[in-house]
């Protein structure tokens, strides 16, 4: 516990994150190349589905990193509460848009998935309405950290409401099994392993490790933008603070 | 290759928000660098701290 406090002091986090940012980011284009690889070239069409398989390799890791980024949320919401620390709420601020754009990409790319297989861009089933709530909630997060001006306020309204929200994350994941969904159930993550063939198995795992190391290189990124962002935002207050006033005195009565 | 107009949709799409983002990521860490460097040259320098302050 003391080494990870350690290391998320924002000082030193500059300093380590410098130094690993290059080597994940190297490491997620490597990841996506052959992920793309795999995914457009080596793995066979679906004997029902066709070619149209392909798009389940930037479907479902763009589903999965769209909950993991408010997993992440939701333990920076609890560092901002519990632990009161200050790279909690960085983290978390940090985490949110990316964590917007994956969820609109799972939005739009089961859309344009769902159309040749189910016949239709949409429907109103618990899946697909879970995660459209679950990408509301990154904007309404994003939008009320701008609405406050005292960062601090922002960061534990923010983590209340990220907890609360993150009763929605079982709802998506189990929304296939408790209700009657169009959408089908899963077919990686089960008790009894994946029931998807290896060749189509092993492209899917490449092109979710691509999109995980691509999160961690882009919320280390944000986290050092947001850092700077706050570190400006008190230097201005300070140089604020020791400005001599030229505010007008109103002019004593006689 | 079949459904291709939606498989160049998907990857396309997918491509286009994961390049904005990293472009967004490194601009803005670019533009808030420079914005504190600047702050700090004009007003009182900050403690060179290694406590958890931001």
């Amino acid at each position: 516990m003391g080494t990870i406090s350690s290391l998320a002091n924002p000082t030193r986090f500059l300093s380590w994150s410098a130094r690993i940012l290059p080597f994940v980011s190297v490491l997620a284009a490597v990841t996506l190349g052959i992920g793309l690889y795999l995914s457009l070239v080596a793995s066979p069409p679906d004997y029902q589905q066709g070619d149209s398989v392909r798009i389940m390799y930037v479907h479902v890791p763009a589903s999965w990193l769209a909950m993991f980024c408010y997993l992440v949320m939701a333990g920076a919401a609890l560092g901002t509460l519990v632990w009161r620390h200050p790279l909690a709420d960085v983290s978390a601020r940090a985490a949110a848009p990316i964590g917007a754009a994956f969820t609109f990409l799972a939005l739009f790319t089961g859309s344009v998935w769902g159309k040749p297989m189910w016949g239709t861009w949409w429907v109103w089933d618990a899946r697909l309405t879970s995660v459209l709530v679950l990408f509301i909630m990154y904007l309404g997060l994003l939008a009320l950290w701008r609405a406050f001006d005292d960062p601090t306020r922002a960061a534990k309204v923010a983590a209340v409401l990220i907890l609360v929200g993150f009763v929605n994350i079982p709802i998506i994941k189990f929304s296939v099994d408790w209700w009657n969904t169009l959408h089908q159930s899963a077919s990686v993550i089960r008790l009894d392993g994946p029931s998807i063939a290896p060749s189509m198995l092993w492209p899917l795992v490449v092109m979710a490790v691509a999109y995980t190391l691509i999160f961690v290189a882009l919320h280390l990124a944000a986290m050092r933008a947001e850092i700077y962002r706050r570190r400006a935002r008190t230097t201005e207050i300070l140089i604020a603070a020791r400005r001599p006033s030229t505010a007008v005195r109103p002019a004593a009565a006689h | 290759m079949t459904h291709l107009p939606f498989i160049l949709a998907a990857y396309g799409a997918s491509a286009l928000v994961l390049i904005g983002l990293i472009v967004w990521v490194v601009a803005d860490t670019r533009i808030q660098k420079r914005r504190l460097n600047e702050l700090e040259k004009a007003g009182p320098r900050r403690r060179r701290s290694t406590t958890q302050g931001l």
